[in-house]
């Protein structure tokens, strides 16, 4: 029999963390300092629960960690060899599913799907390559969309709905067919109201949304994740954001 | 003392640039070291043709003709263990960017119509080995046994994959140490 559980907290991997009512089980974690990896989750924006990364163990049941709300008493299991093991799969079958060429690619070191590729050890990608053909739009002047490196996370989209208040884009197609598509009356991101300063701009965890003419201000080798992991940015991320809004 | 028999590696370069062989050589004096463990077969070191029993086969770069898959079958027929080097061997790198094209586009830009050709004629020479549809990693066409990743992977990296396989031990890159650029 479990010991009854402290009101309002929850156990990761053993440790005893609060809650407040209403936080999820990756909000907790992120507030109490405790990295569960996740890709489509921005502290700040709705959770959209896509990329699976957040993947935890409750019980014998799995679950998104960015989309289960904290109750009283979960006993979560985070930081497993087991779970990292899927979490490997999950990035590998990101990889191969879409075109990442990172010595190709601008985004190349500040990438957090490479990140978590790093983070998670991941050293091949295990699965056959899609190689998909998928459409390239640089009509903007200072933003290029490269669909080749589009994740779905579904980041752009709810930056650009919920911050931006634009609604600039949407996610259209299913499965393998599932692409990033523009409001535009040309589809085109030139003549979308995005500009170079909003978040849908700037939040793409991949090189898939790109500011253009600065990709290569900072030199390969000392970009974010040569230098530090993506858990130690998304503590850290988490900190910021925080400070923000008080 | 008897002469310890010296671990045998090979190495090639499939569909890759040579960057992985020069990063090997980034090894400088430490060469000298491994050189005494180490005795190189088939290799553009070496400049051996064909690849006899090796202990360690280290493959450079992807599988964009009929040449590089009968190279790499021939590596994982004499070679123990298999390590696929570097980005292009790993996922295809950098010449797998023509797999979002038709190989008929890309001949044709390139030999007929692209800027500045010109005598326009598409290669068709008996000696030049046939393209394939799209450039693959290595591991879809034989099994590997170990990936180094890196664009190119440096010296050091080299180092720490070779050292344990050559006392016998299972090579693993700490995870600081990984990247794909
Ligand atoms: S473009 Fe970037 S932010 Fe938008 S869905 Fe694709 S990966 Fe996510
Ligand atoms: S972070 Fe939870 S599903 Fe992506």
């Amino acid at each position: 029999m479990a010991m009854q559980a402290k009101p309002n907290t929850i156990s990761i991997d053993g440790q005893e963390i609060a809650f407040t009512a209403g936080q999820t089980i990756m909000d907790a974690a992120l507030a109490a300092k405790i990295y569960i990896p996740h890709l489509c989750h921005y502290p700040g924006l709705r959770p959209s629960g896509n990329c699976r990364l957040c993947v935890v163990e409750i019980s014998n049941r799995s679950t998104a960690a960015c989309i289960t709300p904290a109750v009283t008493g979960q006993e979560i299991r985070n930081n497993t060899p087991e779970l990292n093991a899927i979490r490997k799969t999950i990035t590998q079958m990101l990889f191969v599913e879409g075109n990442h060429i990172c010595p190709s690619c601008e985004k190349t070191g500040n990438c957090k799907l490479q990140a978590m590729g790093y983070y998670l050890g991941m050293l091949d990608d295990h699965f056959p390559q899609f190689y998909q053909r998928r459409e390239m739009d640089a009509s903007h002047a200072g933003i290029l969309l490269d669909r080749s490196r589009c994740i779905l996370c579904d980041l752009c989209v709810r930056a650009s709905r919920e911050v931006d208040e634009k609604n600039v884009f949407a996610i259209a197609g299913r499965g393998t067919d599932a692409h990033l598509i523009v409001n535009s009356s040309t589809g085109k991101l030139g003549d979308s109201t995005i500009a170079v300063t909003d978040l849908a701009a700037n939040i793409c965890p991949v090189g898939a949304i790109l500011i253009k003419e600065q990709g290569y201000q900072v030199p390969i080798g000392q970009r974010i994740y040569d230098l530090h992991t993506i858990r130690e940015t998304a503590l850290q991320e988490n900190v910021t954001k925080e400070h923000h809004e008080k | 003392m008897t002469a310890k028999s010296k671990i045998r590696i090979a190495t090639t370069s499939l569909a890759g640039c040579f960057g992985c062989h020069m990063s090997f050589l980034d090894m400088d004096e430490r060469l000298v070291a491994l050189l005494e463990q180490v005795e190189l077969n088939r290799s553009p070191f070496t400049d051996i043709k064909q690849c006899g029993p090796c202990d360690i086969g280290l493959i450079e770069g992807g599988v964009c003709n009929a040449e590089n898959v009968h190279v790499l079958r021939d590596f994982r027929a004499h070679c123990t263990i298999l390590i696929a080097v570097g980005a292009c061997a790993i996922n295809g790198g950098v010449p797998a960017m023509r797999n979002y094209f038709d190989l008929q586009d890309c001949l044709q830009e390139v030999y007929l119509n692209g800027t500045g050709v010109t005598n326009p004629q598409i290669p068709s020479d008996i000696e030049l080995p046939l393209l394939l549809d799209k450039v693959y990693p290595v591991s879809e066409v034989v099994p590997i046994d170990y990936f180094l990743p890196g664009c190119p992977p440096s010296a050091d990296e080299f180092l720490q994959i070779l050292e344990p396989l050559l006392t016998g031990h299972k090579p693993e890159l700490p995870k600081s140490h990984v990247h794909y650029d």
